[in-house]
């Protein structure tokens, strides 16, 4: 539906943009990191492009996942996800949603990170609305927002240890703030 | 005989009580739904006397515990469960209240218990306003019959004081 916009942002920013595809009716594009904040101002900016509305900002956490055998495969090993081509299969996939209400059309930026280096650029100052989805992620994920003007906790508190939506979170721990003295044993 | 006297007295006062708790509606999800129509004339919790919701604990002798409690929340209803005058009386609604309910996770409480002590529990998700009512029934019972968790923890530091008193006049 929004095939135009990837189409300009492969003409315009080449090799920054690694793999597109369209999932649902969404297009969704996989960035380089260092080009994100780049190609975000361009989008925001230009006149056809005229993304002014941040929808959501979120993160996918990939630990052990590879991608379904396309059909017709005649392999039997689900090959390991590596759309950079580095060999290392990323851990978290970082996404912005953004739509343009004048032209109506819509496109995910995604971001790959590997697991032992989180961070990625913030596009909280470029568009306000992401300021506390990134605190979000940030809380939920821990990936570290670089120039997020304001990054904190959102949801948990700040005695809380890790991020629990990581997926090697275990899935019951808890960790209480407060507890009854006459209550015995473990919780 | 000045023993009689103070007991009946408490008898009335228990009997007073228990048709006169003042409730602080402690809401925090879905369960507040159902909280408003136990309230509202359908149900009507005012026939049974505990029709004025107070939001502030101090003025206020039964906390109703409406809802998910998560973790983050323990220090503020722990809070406010202190700030209430003795006795006090409190009931968990619901079966998040009561147990975590199908919550099994970081940041939900397993049931308020975990923080401070409970009268009656509703289970239901959410529970019917009938059983609403009967749980309200079943506390006022226990108001008259002065088992409520503080009125026994009022008890039991009264023969403590009496006996540690009995002890230094040895
Ligand atoms: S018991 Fe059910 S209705 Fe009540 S707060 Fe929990 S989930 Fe909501």
């Amino acid at each position: 539906m929004s095939q135009k916009v990837l189409d300009a942002l492969k003409a315009k920013f080449g090799d920054a943009i690694i793999a597109t595809e369209s999932q649902h009716g969404d297009e969704v594009a996989l960035v380089k990191r260092e080009k994100l904040k780049d190609i975000a101002t361009w989008l925001r900016d230009d006149a056809a492009m005229a993304f002014d509305m941040p929808v959501f900002c979120t993160c996918i956490d990939l630990l052990d996942w590879r991608p379904v055998k396309a059909p017709g495969t005649a392999s039997s090993a689900r090959p390991a996800w590596d759309p950079t081509g580095d060999g290392k299969s990323p851990r978290f996939e970082v996404c912005w949603q953004l739509r343009s209400v004048p032209h109506r059309h819509r496109i995910r930026l995604k971001v790959a990170l590997h697991e032992n280096d989180v961070k990625v650029p913030s596009l909280a100052l470029l568009w306000l609305g992401f300021d506390w989805q990134e605190r979000e992620t940030f809380d939920m994920y821990g990936i570290d927002f670089q120039g997020h003007p304001d990054q904190r906790r959102i949801y948990l508190y700040d005695e809380f240890i890790g991020h629990p939506l990581r997926k090697d979170y275990p899935k019951e721990k808890r960790q209480p703030l407060v507890r009854r003295s006459d209550l015995v044993g473990d919780h | 005989m000045l023993e009689l006297v103070t007991t009946k007295l408490e008898d009335v006062a228990n009997w007073g009580r228990k048709f006169s708790l003042f409730s602080y509606p402690f809401v925090t999800a879905c369960c507040g739904m159902e909280f408003m129509s136990v309230a509202a004339p359908k149900y009507d919790i005012a026939r049974f006397g505990a029709e004025f919701p107070r939001f502030s604990p101090r003025q206020s002798d039964l906390l109703m515990i409406v809802g998910t409690i998560t973790e983050k929340q323990g220090p503020a209803l722990k809070r406010i469960y202190d700030q209430m005058a003795e006795p006090k009386w409190v009931i968990a609604f619901g079966v998040c209240a009561s147990t975590g309910g199908f919550y099994q996770n970081y940041h939900a409480m397993p049931g308020a218990d975990q923080v401070i002590p409970v009268d009656v529990y509703i289970p239901g998700c959410p529970p019917r306003p009938e059983q609403v009512l009967d749980a309200l029934i079943l506390l006022q019972d226990r108001v008259a019959r002065k088992d409520g968790h503080s009125q026994l923890r009022l008890k039991r530091e009264k023969i403590v004081l009496e006996q540690s008193r009995a002890l230094e006049d040895d």
